[in-house]
């Protein structure tokens, strides 16, 4: 049998055990919350970020009690009859605002610098619910750097504790060698006594990644994402399903990610999570190791989906100067 | 003794750490009455009965957390003692795992009989290293005698009871950082629901009590459900270990009729004597760290000029405008020379080393309302920044996993709502606020 919900005053039908979120992004537009630690296909994320917080107006048919708190949209399965307010809940609005306020409170806003500028949760999140200026006064909190490995670079001045590098880590790689340490304002990213996080899958991290906090060395300081074209190729691979996105220049192939929806998470094809394994992501850099069927759409991201080349390779936009 | 009721009965009688004194004294009295004329139900029923409510600060009804246990066949149902004691001010269940460990051992007994768990953890706070042992000791006396282990008291009921130190944190006080940490990971609260009495440790139905709550269980099975509840006034039923400090004449553990007055406790003769040195009054914590302070005119009385009662409903009277709460009986008394500034600093420290850093509202706010309280109170600080704090709680308050975000807001929210000359004053004055207390605030006493 399947619940009704109310959201932002559409209704939707899904089934028993939704989380709010889901059954959101069943309606989709402006009644889906953001979601920052959130990754539908990891099981056992989210809850921890609280950008995701919505108002329920109404518990369930059977108890139309509406909730004292706000709730982690992510983390709280749906009841039939349940009236759930986002957009249009000044409430949500003012504490979403007040989490973007204390998530980017320590962050360094290096984003002339970072890697992730243009396709960054954070920027997208900071520019819809941040304010101009910033009420924090204080030194911001810095991290000693450290080496995770040459495949991937850990800032961890970036992070947001999300953890999703974690649940990666737990779920596709056989040994977990990474997590979280110390607590409070000190937790960190990090590994155990400075190993290398190297196994086939670890590159997924990045992708799942949403602010700069991971990123990929073999792109660092290459190009911004928005020059790039990002293309739909595949490969044959033995280790995972070859099906991937190339951003190249010209026909250089300057980075490799997998495929991604338009919440940032990893596309599901045939049935199955498209992760990517390290060889395809790292070591396939030239234009013919891949197949490449053709232009890619990226809506998520408001740099990268101006459309420059989301329509058509045929006629490339000609730049001036 | 007043003050030495249920609880603390024989707490002064030499030697009433081992079983055999323990014994002499009546105890495990109780046990015997239950496991031989009781059955799990009765158990439940006079607990339910007693009107005993949660003693490490929620003061939800113990009865009712124990019917919602779920119950699915072949199941294990686990019982654990939250002995995780790290409240600022609060210091009851140690005194009492201390001086009578055994009384948490019967408890533990006749709770796990009652909920029908076969084994049992007291999840102890790592700090408390010589009271593990001290409860190892008594558990071992406990397994020679035949309390413990198989076939009780040829009952046919079996019991295992574990002792197991956390590494010391404050969020493992929590429930589900707790059984997080008993299962040996990281201490972070769990996401609910599901909450522990359908999915706690090890994923089986768990229920999580504090160390006073299981003990009392002992008195309740002894005397009976009613004879307990006819202790106290209202739904505040039987006696309360209080465990007051700050600047009294006479601090330590008590154990009070709930229902007693506010002024009774802090100025009677058997309890506290009065404010330490015959100084004044200036404010009061009365329910550990995290629950809101109150200034001198609202600790004996209440905004409608009623006598303040120990009691659950008493002291919350007047909500977060005029009242607090009895929280985990931690009563910090402050007196006319205390700086509530710094004090609110010093809390608002506690909370920022003591977040899990997990949820980022709890993570980033707890160190931004210190680095800000620590500005003001070294003279640095600006006057927007007082309405900042305030702004930094409600955007705390209610938006977290777990309540250790309510509780570093709360106290901050108070001391503002309260004090906040006093916080005006020290911005106004940061040359002068290093070198002196702005002493006992004149603000006007209600009729």
């Amino acid at each position: 049998m399947m619940v009704k919900v109310t959201i932002d005053g559409i209704e939707v039908e899904v089934e028993p055990g939704t989380s709010i979120l889901n059954a959101a992004r069943k309606i989709g537009g402006d009644a889906v919350p953001p979601a920052m630690c959130y990754y539908s296909k990891l099981p056992g994320t989210g809850g921890k970020c609280r950008t995701c917080l919505v108002e329920v107006a109404a518990g369930s048919a059977a108890d139309p009690r509406p909730m004292p708190k706000l709730v982690a949209s992510c983390s709280t399965p749906v009841q039939d009859g349940m009236v759930v307010n986002n957009k249009t809940s000044e409430r949500v609005h003012n504490n979403r605002g007040g989490v973007v306020e204390f998530l980017l409170a320590n962050h360094p806003l290096d984003c002339p610098i970072c890697d992730q500028a243009g396709e960054c949760h954070l920027q997208d999140l900071g520019y819809e619910h941040g304010s101009a200026k910033t009420r924090y006064e204080e030194e911001r909190r810095t991290f000693d750097p450290i080496d995770i490995g040459n495949k991937i670079k850990l800032h961890m001045n970036r992070c947001i504790l999300c953890y999703r590098c974690v649940f990666v880590a737990n779920q596709l790689t056989e040994n977990r060698v990474h997590g979280v340490l110390h607590r409070g304002e000190h937790a960190e990213i990090s590994t155990f006594i400075e190993q290398a996080v190297e196994n086939d899958f670890s590159g997924n991290m990045i992708d799942v990644c949403p602010v700069g906090a991971l990123t990929d060395r073999t792109f660092r300081f290459k190009s911004r994402v928005w020059f790039l074209k990002p293309m739909e190729a595949e490969r044959s691979c033995t280790k995972c399903c070859g099906k991937a996105v190339v951003w190249m220049f010209g026909n250089d192939i300057y980075r490799v990610t997998a495929r991604k929806d338009k919440y940032g998470e990893v596309e599901d094809i045939d049935g199955k999570t498209a992760w990517l394994c390290n060889d395809c992501r790292f070591e396939h850099k030239s234009a013919n190791d891949w197949n490449i069927a053709g232009p890619r759409v990226i809506n998520r991201h408001s740099v990268i989906s101006q459309g420059k080349y989301a329509t058509s390779m045929e006629k490339p936009v000609k730049r001036i100067g | 003794m007043k003050n030495r009721r249920l609880l603390l009965e024989h707490v002064d009688v030499p030697g009433i750490d081992g079983i055999d004194v323990y014994v002499k004294q009546g105890g495990y009295a109780s046990l015997e009455k239950a496991l031989k004329k009781m059955s799990p139900e009765d158990v439940v029923e006079e607990v339910k009965k007693s009107g005993l409510r949660g003693r490490g600060g929620a003061g939800f009804p113990t009865g009712m957390k124990w019917s919602f246990l779920a119950k699915p066949e072949g199941v294990p149902r686990y019982l654990v003692c939250n002995a995780d004691e790290s409240e600022p001010g609060t210091f009851k269940d140690r005194y009492l795992m201390e001086k009578i460990p055994h009384l948490l051992i019967e408890g533990m007994i006749l709770s796990s009989f009652a909920l029908g768990a076969n084994q049992s953890y007291i999840y102890i706070r790592g700090e408390f290293m010589y009271v593990l042992n001290i409860l190892e000791k008594a558990i071992a006396e406990a397994y020679a005698k035949g309390y413990l282990g198989k076939n009780i008291l040829g009952s046919g009921y079996d019991l295992d009871l574990v002792v197991t130190p956390g590494g010391g944190a404050y969020i493992c006080g929590e429930e589900t950082a707790l059984l997080e940490s008993l299962e040996g990971k990281r201490g972070n609260p769990r996401i609910k629901p599901p909450f522990p009495a359908v999915k706690g440790l090890w994923g089986c139905p768990t229920v999580v009590n504090n160390v006073e709550s299981i003990a009392a269980v002992v008195p309740i099975v002894r005397d009976g459900g009613d004879a307990y509840a006819a202790i106290g006034i209202g739904r505040s039923t039987g006696t309360k270990l209080i465990s007051a400090c700050g600047n009294l004449a006479r601090p330590g553990v008590y154990e009070i009729d709930l229902g007693l007055s506010v002024e009774e406790f802090i100025y009677g003769d058997d309890y506290c004597r009065g404010i330490a040195n015959g100084k004044q009054l200036k404010a009061c914590v009365p329910g550990g760290s995290s629950v809101p302070i109150l200034p001198h005119f609202l600790v004996t009385k209440t905004a409608t000029g009623e006598d303040r009662l120990m009691t659950y409903e008493s002291l919350a009277e007047g909500g977060f405008a005029s009242g607090s709460m009895l929280g985990s009986g931690g009563f910090i008394v402050f007196d006319e020379d205390q700086c509530i500034v710094r004090n609110t600093w010093n809390f608002a420290r506690f909370y920022a080393h003591e977040s899990c850093g997990q949820c980022s509202p709890c993570r980033e706010g707890t160190g931004w309302m210190e680095k800000v309280l620590s500005r003001i109170e070294h003279g640095q600080g600006h006057m927007h920044d007082i309405d900042l704090l305030a702004d930094i709680n409600k955007k705390i308050e209610g938006n977290t996993i777990c309540p250790l975000g309510d509780a570093a807001a709360w106290p901050v929210a108070a001391a503002i709502h309260h004090f906040r000359e006093e916080f005006e004053w020290h911005i106004k004055h940061p040359s002068e606020a290093q070198t002196r207390n702005y002493g006992l605030i004149q603000q006007p006493v209600v009729a």
